[in-house]
């Protein structure tokens, strides 16, 4: 495909999102619903990821640090 | 502790990890296709693919030496990433389905379809199953695309009424304009023969001034004229069979000649993908049917060994007869049976063979004489030879051809032939003189001529589509070119396109075809020329380009090769 200018993609790939995800064939207010709903998921899990995937990161490395890391020698002497 | 603790976290993790393993493995899937084609490393090549679509399409010819030539056909795997968009895009139209459902359930929205009254509320719901559910929600939405009025002789050219539709193709109405010279892909006229002047129309209209248009009685008492007989004699020596019977009604060939031949104890074996007159026919004779594999030679061995070492269910005594049932050149899948094989296995196994030629009569072999002529076989080899006047000829009706004693017993038993009106003697007419003309009794070439550019259109045509990357099934040499779309928008949006460019196609969905195989189906005729077969070419490929609809893993040649000029075809 031979594009003239920025816009003319964006509307193609508009195209295909349509197709691909069959909305293509939909009223104008059920695919503004879908739109809206897709858009809104995405946002959220974009926005709880910026928001809790370091806090995630930090305490999953503390946790296996933890379990993993420091095993302190005294088991060694009571099992012994 | 330790594990719940383990399990809480993998759980709040997931929503992020799943989506940044998709981010991952699109930029690896990127990197490496980039790394391969630095290095020089090839995808797949051809044979691995092909090996790979016979995995999905088992029926190898197990048996070659039977065939005279290369029997190629081609069925190619749907790609993984395209069945799972199309069953999400279904997926989501379901959805709003159901939400439409709802709103008419309630009165928030119009209900343009029809509904149970308000008395029937108790009764058994009528309209729950998922083809209404089907029809109301999908079908409807991407309507416009099938039953275009068209106003003129279907040629390879033909004039739509425009129409337009105020609610979502819920109602039409005629705009008062008249879309000129559409290029018509979807007609079955093979031969051209779909004329308004011309000497087949010359000799209808004669006919219809020495008999008129029909005499309202059966074959059986006043219906039959010299021109029936004359028809059936004509048949018989283009089948080369003993004795043939011509029918008003294609459709009613099948399904009420099936009936007359087999009925209790009898067992028909039938090809999955046979048309709906046959399994009609089928369900109406009262015998055991039992279906194999599409063309799959194995299936239907394994069928007949069980249906003779078993019998009969519970009384285990021999089946009276037992019927294959195949067609010529399947309809949706542009597959020719494979006749050598079947006609083997039914003297192997002393079963009886019904051959439905609806498509290939008139579209096959060098004389036209369908699939027995195309693979050289004697039609002697096959018990029944159905076909129909409709495609090829240009008419109306069906035939039947056979042993004289078969054709003498269906005069009198046949319901179509007992109670069914003759056929109209233009119509009769019509037959006679394209016939004579594929025959080459009328004395010209005509008819060859008309053949060879048939031959010659389907695989020119067979050939660009292949080349542009499109996934197209079927036997090389069959004349039906189906052209896969998969997703349910892409069916309206291609029909939509195609029209825009002034291209009337035919789209295939769902009740017609498996969900997500999804295809638009091409009919090339001999009267398509060259040019009219290059601009639909070049607006497929425009459209392809523009849908995406260039599925193909198999290795083409690059577009600089120059994929529209005929130099590169004829080189090879």
């Amino acid at each position: 495909m031979n594009f003239k200018n920025l816009r003319e993609y964006l509307a193609w790939l508009y195209y295909q999102y349509l197709l691909i995800t069959g909305i293509y064939v939909l009223e104008p207010w059920e695919k503004s619903i879908f739109n809206s709903i897709l858009f809104s998921v995405i946002a959220m899990v974009i926005y709880t990821s910026y928001v809790f995937v370091p806090i995630h990161v930090r305490l999953a490395l503390e946790f296996f640090t933890r379990m993993f890391g420091g095993q302190p020698e005294s088991t060694m002497t009571l099992m012994t | 502790m330790f594990e719940m603790t383990i399990f809480l976290y993998l759980f709040f993790f997931c929503q992020h990890f799943t989506m940044l393993l998709l981010l991952l493995y699109i930029c690896a899937t990127k990197l490496f296709g980039f790394i391969f084609k630095c290095i020089g490393l090839k995808r797949k090549t051809a044979e691995e693919y092909d090996k790979g679509s016979i995995i999905k399409n088992p029926n190898v010819p197990h048996n070659p030496s039977l065939y005279k030539k290369p029997f190629v056909e081609s069925f190619e795997e749907t790609p993984l990433m395209v069945a799972v968009l199309t069953y999400m895009g279904y997926g989501i139209l379901t959805i709003f389905g159901y939400l439409r459902d709802f709103l008419r359930q309630w009165n928030i929205e119009k209900r343009h379809i029809a509904r149970e009254r308000d008395e029937q509320k108790d009764f058994v719901p009528l309209y729950q199953d998922f083809e209404n559910f089907y029809n109301r929600n999908l079908y409807i939405r991407i309507r416009d695309n099938w039953n275009r009025p068209v106003c003129s002789v279907p040629g390879p050219k033909m004039d739509l009424i425009e129409r337009s539709t105020p609610n979502y193709n819920w109602t039409f109405e005629y705009t008062g304009r008249v879309l000129k010279d559409v290029l018509n892909l979807g007609s079955y006229n093979y031969l051209g023969f779909a004329e308004n002047k011309g000497p087949c129309a010359d000799a209808a209209i004669e006919a219809t001034q020495a008999y008129g248009v029909g005499v309202g009685s059966t074959r059986c008492e006043m219906g039959n004229l010299d021109i029936h007989e004359e028809l059936e004699q004509l048949v018989a020596r283009f089948l080369g069979v003993e004795s043939s019977m011509a029918f008003g009604m294609g459709f009613a060939t099948n399904s009420m000649n099936i009936p007359a031949l087999t009925g209790k104890g009898c067992l028909i074996l039938s090809d999955e993908l046979n048309h709906a007159s046959l399994v009609l026919g089928a369900r109406l004779s009262s015998s055991t049917i039992r279906v194999f594999k599409h063309n799959n030679m194995q299936s239907l061995e394994k069928l007949l060994r069980d249906a003779i070492v078993h019998g009969q269910p519970r009384t285990h005594r021999p089946w009276k007869k037992i019927l294959i049932v195949v067609e010529g050149i399947y309809s949706m899948e542009g597959s020719i049976v494979r006749l050598p094989e079947i006609i083997a296995l039914k003297k192997h196994y002393k079963a009886y063979l019904y051959l439905d030629e609806a498509h290939s009569i008139g579209a096959l072999g060098p004389n036209g004489k369908g699939v027995v002529d195309y693979f050289g076989l004697d039609p002697k080899d096959v018990d029944i030879m159905m076909g129909t006047f409709t495609k090829s000829f240009g008419a109306a009706g069906g035939y039947i051809g056979g042993k004289k004693e078969l054709i003498d017993y269906l005069r009198c038993h046949s319901h179509s032939a007992v109670y069914a009106t003759s056929m109209s003697p233009p119509v009769a007419q019509q037959i006679i003189t394209s016939m004579k003309i594929i025959m080459g009794e009328d004395g010209t070439t005509l008819g060859a001529d008309r053949l060879r550019q048939l031959h010659e259109n389907t695989t020119y045509f067979r050939r660009k589509l292949h080349d542009m990357g499109l996934i197209i099934y079927g036997n090389e040499d069959s004349p039906v070119i189906p052209m896969m779309l998969y997703m349910p928008a892409k069916i309206g949006a291609f029909g939509r396109q195609m029209l825009k460019k002034n291209i009337g196609i035919v789209g295939v969905g769902f009740p017609a075809t498996p969900i997500i195989e999804s295809r638009a189906r091409f009919c090339v005729s001999a009267a398509h020329t060259r040019e009219m077969l290059n601009t639909a070419l070049d607006a497929i490929n425009e459209v392809g380009d523009l849908l995406q609809l260039k599925y193909s893993r198999r290795e083409r040649p690059l577009p600089s090769l120059g994929w529209m000029s005929d130099e590169s075809l004829l080189k090879d």
